[in-house]
This record gives C-alpha cells, structure tokens and sequence, in this order.
C-alpha cells in the first residue's frame, strides 16, 4: 500500500518517508479440518441437519404450548408471566435460535472459506458522466426555458409556496386554541379549575368533606373540589390534571403566611395545587418535621409553611396556594378559585 | 471461486435465450429475468464481498431487530385498540377488575392476559425496541472510534444519527399507548415540554392534545405516528442506509494484503448471505427468549392513568433518561420577556441541549475533515488508538451522556446506596461539567501510550517475560521481534501531517481571505495531532533492528539452546524441546 501525502497544497511540499514495512500480501489460505477430513465434514452435517431437526421439535412444542396452557387463569404462574407466555418464549426462542445456529454452523464449517478480492472504485462519477450529465441537464433545462422565462418560474415558485401552507391550515382544526376553552364559570383553560368560592374540599377517591377537627397536626390529605366526580370524560380528566390539592396541617405558628395571604389558612391548615410547577407531576412525598414536600419526578422540594417556596430542584415558582375557609357546617372551603395558572409554565401565562 | 456464469444473465441480450431443456428453476429465473432484468442487476452483487470483523455485526443487531419490531408489531396492532374511552375493565386479570381505563389500557390488558402469544409479542416488541436502539448506538461508536465515517460515508453518518433520533421517538410514542400511569407521567411531562416553547407552547399543546390535558385525542394521534408515520421514515432511511453501505463497499482493517483500493471477504452469496441470515434468526430467537422469561412494562402493575396519581422511581425508558436526567439536575432558572415567563429549566435539558447534541453528533465528520484538510477517501479503518483526540472527543460525549443518564435514576440511587438526593444532584451538576474534561484527558494520553507500546514493540519486538542477568550483575527483560504480518498491520495507517493554510498573505502583502479562520484550523490541526506518535521510516526501524542485532548478540550464547525464551513465549511450538539440558 502506498501513503500519499495529504491532498493539500503544503502536502506535496514533504517527501513521503519511506514506508517501513512492505505489505507481504494475503497470507495464504489454511485449511479447514472440516476441508481435509471427510469423516469431519460428515460430522458438521450431521450437527447442522440435527439443529435444523431440533428447531423443528421446538416449533411442535410451541404449537403444543399454545394449546395446552390457558391464558389468564394463570397469569402469576412463572414470575408473574404466566404458563402459556414462558412456554411459547422458550420453544419459539429455541426453535429460532437453532435455525440461526445450524446455518451459522454450516456457513463457517462447510462453505467454501476463501477470502476473496474485490477493487474499490471511488465513489465520484467519471469525469466524462459528468460531463454528460451537465450537458443533459443544461440541454433539459434549456428546453424548458426555466431560464428564458422568469414570470413562469416565478409564478410556479409562488404557487408551491403557497400551496405549501395548506397542509398547515389543515392541521389547524387539530385542537382549539388556549383562548377558545377559556370559560371561568365551567372552571375551563389554563387560567381557571372547577374550585370557586364555597365549593367544598373532599377528599379523593371517596369523595367526603373534611373538618379542621378530622384533621391531626402533621396530617396530610390529598383532596379535590367538591363535584368533581359528577364529571366525566374529558372534562373530568381535564380537572383531574389541575384541580387536585394537598391539605396539611401544622402548627399555625410555624406558618409564614405570604403577603396577603394571612388569612388563607384555617387553624394551621394550608392548601396547595398538587401538581407541580415544573413539568406537572402531582406531587404528594410529605416530609412533616420540615413540612417540606416533594416531587418525585424531579424532585424539585416546595416549603409548605412557607407559601410553597422552592427550597431545592428544577421548579421555578412556588405550588399555587387555595384560600381556604370553613363553611358553615364546619367543612373546609374553598375561598375562591386558583389566583395564578396550575401546573407548568407557559408564555401567556403571565407575571 | 470464479462466479460461474453458465446459468446467470445468459437472457439479457438483444435475442431472446433459448435454453435447450430448461429445469423449473431456470424457467422461473427465465420468467423473471426477462420482466426485470435481474441477470444483469445480480451479476455483480451476489458474489459482493463483505469483510469480517465481530464489530460490523453491530448495525446487523439494529437491522435484525427492526425486523422483530415490524413482525411483532403488525401482530399487536390486530389486537390493540388505541382508543381513550373510559370502561370498566372486567378481563382475567383480578386485581384491576372493575377498574376504570381507557380501552387502550384495557386492551393491552387483553392481549397480555386474554391472547395466546399476546404477552409474549408485547415483551419481544419491547424488548426488541431496547436492543434497536442499544445496538444502534454501540454500532454508531463503533463507527466513530474506527473512523469509519470519514470520506465517503459522511452522508451515512448523518442518516445514521437521524435514524437514532426517529427510533427514539419512535420508542416514546410507543411506550406511551397502553396509557398506564407510568407513560402517562411521561406524556404529562411532555405535556410542560411543549407549553415552555416560547410563544406557542400553550397552542402546541393545545393542537397536539385537542384541547387541555389529557383530552381523548393523544393516544389515536400518538398510535397514527407510532404505526405509520416513523416506522415509513425508519423504513426508507433504512433503505437508503443499506444502498449506501453497498455502493461504497464495507470498511476493512488493514492488514497484509487489505488496502485502500481493495476490499477482502467471503462474498454475499454463499458465506455472507448465510451468516447474515443465520444472524437474524439468532436476533429474533434471543428476543423470543427474553420475551418469554424476562417481564419488560408491566403495565397491571402500574395501573391506569390518572392524572392525580404517580409513583416513586418514575423512570422513561433508558434512552429517554438523560435528558430526564438534565431535567432533574437543573437549577430553576425562569426568567421572563415581556412579562411573560421563559423557562430555562425546561428548555435548556430537554428543548436545547438534545437537539445540540445531535447537531454535534452529526456534525462530528464535517468537523474532523475540516480541521485535518483530509480530502481522500478512507476505506481502512482506524484504532482508536491511533486517533487519540477524535477518541477522547466521543468518550467525552460519552461522559457527559453516561453522567446526564445517572442523574435521570438520582433518586434510585440515593435510595440503592444511602444517599442524600440533594448532594446526589449538587455532585451532578458539577460533574457533568467536569467529567467530560477529565475523561478527554485521560482517553488522550492512554490513546497516546497504547501508540508508544505499539511502537515499541516495532522497534524493540515484544516482551518475553524473560530476565536475562548480565555478567555485570544487571537485569534486562528479552524482547523478540513481532512477525512481519504483525508489524505491516502496526504500519498500515497514516503520518499525519497538520494542515497549515496555504499562504495568509500574497506576493503584494496583501492577507489572504479568510486569514483568521485558517489560523484557528491551523492550531486546531495541531493539537489534535499533538504527542501523537508517528509511524517509524524505513531508517529509524532499520537503525532499531540494528541495535537489536547488537543485543542479540549478547545473548547468541542462548540461541537454540535450552530455555533460550522462545518455549514460554507462545509463539513456538514446544514440542520435542528439551526445557533442562540434563533432559538430554
């Protein structure tokens, strides 16, 4: 092999050293055990026919595999994937696995085994195809007179840039817009939930209402507006991904109410969004002592004696806090709805 | 080994062929050839030869595997129903019974509990996707650490990289369809990924889920983009991956008779086409197996979605992590324009730096070949070795990945190993900094040592392991030169030569345009060869052998004798030698 210089005008300046070690060539072809004997040759014709009968047996036990074990029934049978499921595995795999052996098997025991020699050509035309090729292309363009007439290659040009923008309106029915869903009475959009003022807080799955007194000092409950589960639909899927909070409750003392927020809390009971700030994760790892609460997503930690500042990880804001009070049954309510957007960030959003 | 031509393109002249007595096979190879010239079209490709090396198998993993993809794929669709409307789950599986879900969970409950076979295609498709994007990264470093990318396969590296983006996204959509609530934490995330896009993410949103979060829109939508839409693009990427592959003839190592001119292999039929094929059989029944005894995405176990729930550990699949991983590490800088807030905290991990490092990646050839001014074709691969910055480049990318990956399982590590989440995530923040920087370092200089060693052995041979004392009292380890086939193959690469721009100024004093780039390419050019070693000329090997002359010399005494070294070296037969004289 000969090294050139590198294809650069300094290059051709340097000498090239002499190469050290000439190339001595392919080494010869050694033969096979498999060549020479006979005896040995049979030998891998029998392992090769033998996989190849095997995997048959394997495809029989699957057929036989998927009649005999029921699914279902079963399902925690064999680490929890059921009977029928590592049955078929196992013989589909094997029977597989000894085709794909079998043939490896005879490709490199009983195939012919000499390397072979092939040139390489650069991967660039010809000089002359290229030629040829601009010439055809320069005369198919002349006769198109693209070139001659410009308002015709303009036109067209225009015409395709805008055609090019009907697939995009097209898509414009994908969903409304932000503004069309906004409806603060049915609690709809991103800047509004279902909670408003009096709406009661009860709790999830079950559905009851709380009073300050069912509630212990370090207590956590995770709680949706009353009425949530006479929605359905995607309307209860929409409040369920903004309108869940979390109601704990600690010694009032150790509150830091946030300005204008001295009255939002009830006997040291304090109400916050359950998802996050950051990407919306609900959120409901409480840690009483610090009163801390995080997200186990991306653990971003909200202080929740302290307006739910970010004491720690990715979340920018602080969880929005529902004003709460008691109504006069002795139920905990909400004041109003939400005063700032739910979950993540987003432009529109804001300050 | 001549190609025998007495039954191929015999048809594809000006007169039609007439065979004498044609066998059936003959009349259908007749049949075809005459409609679709394949005689002249299968002339030169059957016997095309493909070199042999463990590591081209790679990219064979990712082929064969997007072949399981598309068999158990087709077979989930006929059962799966991508839809969002809530029912009331009443299949064989007891705990969720009664359970409201969306019958694309539901159904995925059937074909998991209720379809023979059902499990087991659901785990082998999982599975299969795993070891699809596994083995396209590994084959992609592979393509890189060998400098197999450089001229002309620079195009097939960029397809390579797109094709590593769409199966990505194409393992999200993917995972995301049985709408159980680990996905759908992950569909909720993408949800706050799209409204922190400045100006439109709210609208994204939006159009891509028909409305506020959830809707009953994205799970249709994501299943049209899983099923149709990236398995076409894969599909045709694939293809135009492969052309390339056979137009440009596959990379070989140097080595004795393997130059930049020819290519030395089995050829495609019969060698090639057999482990190839046996290959595919090998990937798709490794697959079966695992999807028959290695449970991937219970989704029982999880349950359905529901946006008021999530759990602990939450984790997307391992090639989404780590920009989770970024996710989770970043400050949360949120700053605002115009009133309105800019969310760098998601932007930055998941909206810029992904897409950076992609740029990068397929940037990577361009960027080489511009700072070396190395305008030939390659066609013999590389050791890592003897390219140490473009080595230490990957493995600092590497670094930075493996460290964003760590930090996407940072609270799987704090609870495995005791430790505190928050240092866990304050060492990450610095670490994927730093250890780029260190893993470049030491990649280069260990890169540069392993060329030493190598050249050592050129000059000096290798080492025996034998002490020899000398009538003075001192020690020395014997070397024996390598065989030639040994050191041609050591030789077989280039002296690299930095680029330096041609002139920065013409006969008149006049700078040359461009004058300031060339300097940044010159010095660049210079560092990225710097301490490498060169291979020796023809005078400095000349001189070595001569100074080993003189040592052997020293040593003739032994030559041929018991214990002279060559019993232990391996590289001699030992039989009928007599390792004690008293053995006589």
């Amino acid at each position: 092999m000969s090294i050139k210089p590198h294809d650069q005008a300094s290059g051709g300046e340097l000498a090239t050293p002499a190469e050290p070690i000439a190339d001595p060539g392919l080494p010869a072809h050694t033969w096979r055990p498999t060549d020479v004997d006979e005896r040995l040759a049979k030998r891998a014709e029998r392992q090769v026919a033998g996989l190849f009968a095997l995997s048959a047996v394997f495809t029989i036990l699957f057929f036989v595999s998927y009649f005999v074990f029921k699914v279902g029934d079963n399902w925690d049978v064999g680490a929890g994937l059921g009977a029928s499921t590592v049955a078929l595995g196992s013989t589909l795999g094997l029977a597989l696995l000894c085709i794909g052996i079998g043939i490896i098997q005879w490709a490199r025991k009983l195939m012919a085994d000499h390397e072979i020699v092939e040139m390489r050509h650069p991967a660039r035309s010809s000089d002359e195809d290229r030629e040829v090729t601009i010439a055809a292309l320069g005369d198919g363009l002349e006769e198109s007179g693209i070139a001659r007439r410009p308002l015709i290659r303009n036109s067209l040009f225009g015409a395709i840039g805008v055609i090019a923008l009907a697939p995009i309106v097209l898509l414009r029915d994908l969903g409304p817009t932000p503004g069309q869903v906004e409806d603060e009475e049915e609690g709809k959009g991103l800047e509004h939930t279902i909670w408003k003022q009096g709406v009661r807080v009860v709790r999830d799955v079950v559905g009851t209402p709380i009073r300050a007194a069912d509630l212990q000092i370090g207590d956590l409950v995770n709680a949706v507006p009353d009425g949530l589960f006479d929605l359905e639909g995607v309307d209860l899927q929409a409040q369920k991904a903004k309108a869940p909070v979390i109601v704990v409750r600690m010694e009032p003392d150790e509150i830091t109410p946030g300005p204008g927020r001295d009255d939002w809390s009830v006997e040291g009971i304090v109400c916050y969004s359950k998802i996050c700030s950051h990407v919306g994760c609900p959120i409901s790892l409480y840690e009483r002592t610090t009163h801390h609460v995080l997200c186990p997503c991306h653990q971003s930690t909200f202080d929740l004696a302290d307006s739910a500042r970010v004491v720690f990880g990715p979340a920018a804001r602080p969880l929005p806090q529902l004003p709460l009070a008691v109504d006069s049954e002795g139920f905990l309510v909400a004041q109003s709805d939400f005063t700032e957007p739910v979950g993540p960030s987003y432009w529109g959003r804001g300050e | 080994m001549s190609i025998d031509t007495s039954r191929v393109a015999d048809s594809n002249t000006t007169n039609a062929a007439t065979p004498k007595k044609p066998a059936k096979a003959g009349a259908v190879a007749n049949w075809a050839d005459e409609r679709l010239g394949l005689g002249t079209m299968m002339k030169k490709n059957l016997r095309k030869v493909f070199p042999d090396h463990w590591s081209f198998m790679l990219g064979e993993i990712a082929l064969w595997s997007f072949v399981v993809l598309l068999l158990t794929g087709v077979f989930l669709t006929l059962f799966f129903d991508p839809s969002m409307a809530e029912i009331d789950y009443q299949g064989s599986y007891d705990p969720l019974r009664g359970v409201e879900m969306s019958r694309s969970m539901a159904s995925t409950l059937d074909i998991s509990f209720d379809v023979r076979g059902g499990l087991l295609m659901r785990q082998m498709h999982h599975w299969a996707a795993m070891i699809f994007i596994a083995s396209m990264m590994i084959h992609m470093m592979r393509v890189y650490f060998t400098g197999a990318f450089r001229k002309p396969r620079e195009l097939n590296w960029v397809i390579g990289c797109l094709l590593l983006l769409l199966g990505t996204l194409e393992g999200f959509t993917g995972y995301s369809l049985p709408d159980d609530l680990l996905s759908g934490t992950g569909v909720r995330a993408a949800d706050g990924f799209l409204k922190a896009t400045p100006v439109v993410g709210s609208y994204m949103s939006f159009f891509l889920f028909g409305g506020e979060f959830p809707g009953d829109s994205i799970i249709p939508r994501l299943y049209t983009i899983h099923i149709l839409l990236i398995p076409g693009l894969l599909l045709g990427l694939i293809a135009a991956h492969m052309l390339l592959l056979v137009y440009h003839k596959h990379t070989q190592w140097p080595g004795p008779g393997r130059t930049e001119e020819n290519v030395v292999g089995f050829p495609m039929l019969p060698v090639y086409a057999a482990k190839a094929g046996g290959f595919f059989f090998i990937v798709f029944g490794a697959t079966a197996l695992m999807g028959g005894l290695l449970t991937i995405n219970p989704v029982w176990k999880f349950g359905p979605y529901d946006p008021t729930k999530v759990t602990a550990g939450s984790q997307p699949d391992w090639y989404m992590g780590w920009p989770d991983g970024l996710l989770r590490i970043i400050p949360g800088w949120e700053t605002t324009l115009f009133g309105e807030p800019i969310s760098w905290n998601i932007m930055l991990p998941i909206l810029i730096i992904p897409p950076l490092m992609l740029t990068i990646l397929i940037l990577l050839p361009f960027i080489e070949a511009w700072i070396t001014g190395d305008k030939r074709e390659h066609h013999l691969l590389e050791r890592p070795r003897n390219a140490p910055t473009r080595t230490a480049v990957m493995v600092s990318l590497m670094t930075f990945y493996g460290l964003a990956w760590a930090a996407g399982g940072n609270d799987i590590i704090a609870i495995k190993l005791d430790l505190s989440i928050n240092q866990i995530t304050y060492f990450l923040r610095g670490a994927v900094f730093i250890g780029p920087a260190i893993a470049f370092y030491i990649t280069r200089r260990w890169c540069i040592s392993l060329q030493r060693h190598d050249e050592g052995k050129l000059l000096h041979g290798y080492e025996t392991g034998i002490i020899m004392r000398s009538a003075e009292g001192g020690y020395s380890e014997r070397h024996l030169p390598i065989s030639e086939a040994q050191a041609y193959t050591l030789t077989a690469r280039d002296r690299e030569v930095p680029w330096t721009p041609t002139a920065t100024t013409d006969e008149n004093g006049v700078a040359a345009p461009g004058g300031r780039l060339d300097g940044i390419r010159s010095k660049l050019s210079t560092l990225m060869y710097a301490d490498n070693v060169q291979k020796p000329t023809a005078a400095e090997l000349e001189e070595a052998h001569h100074h080993a002359e003189h040592e052997h010399a020293l040593t003739a005494a032994l030559d041929g004798h018991s214990a002279d070294g060559h019993q232990f070296d391996g590289h001699h037969a030992v039989e009928g030698e007599n390792l004690r004289p008293d053995d006589h």
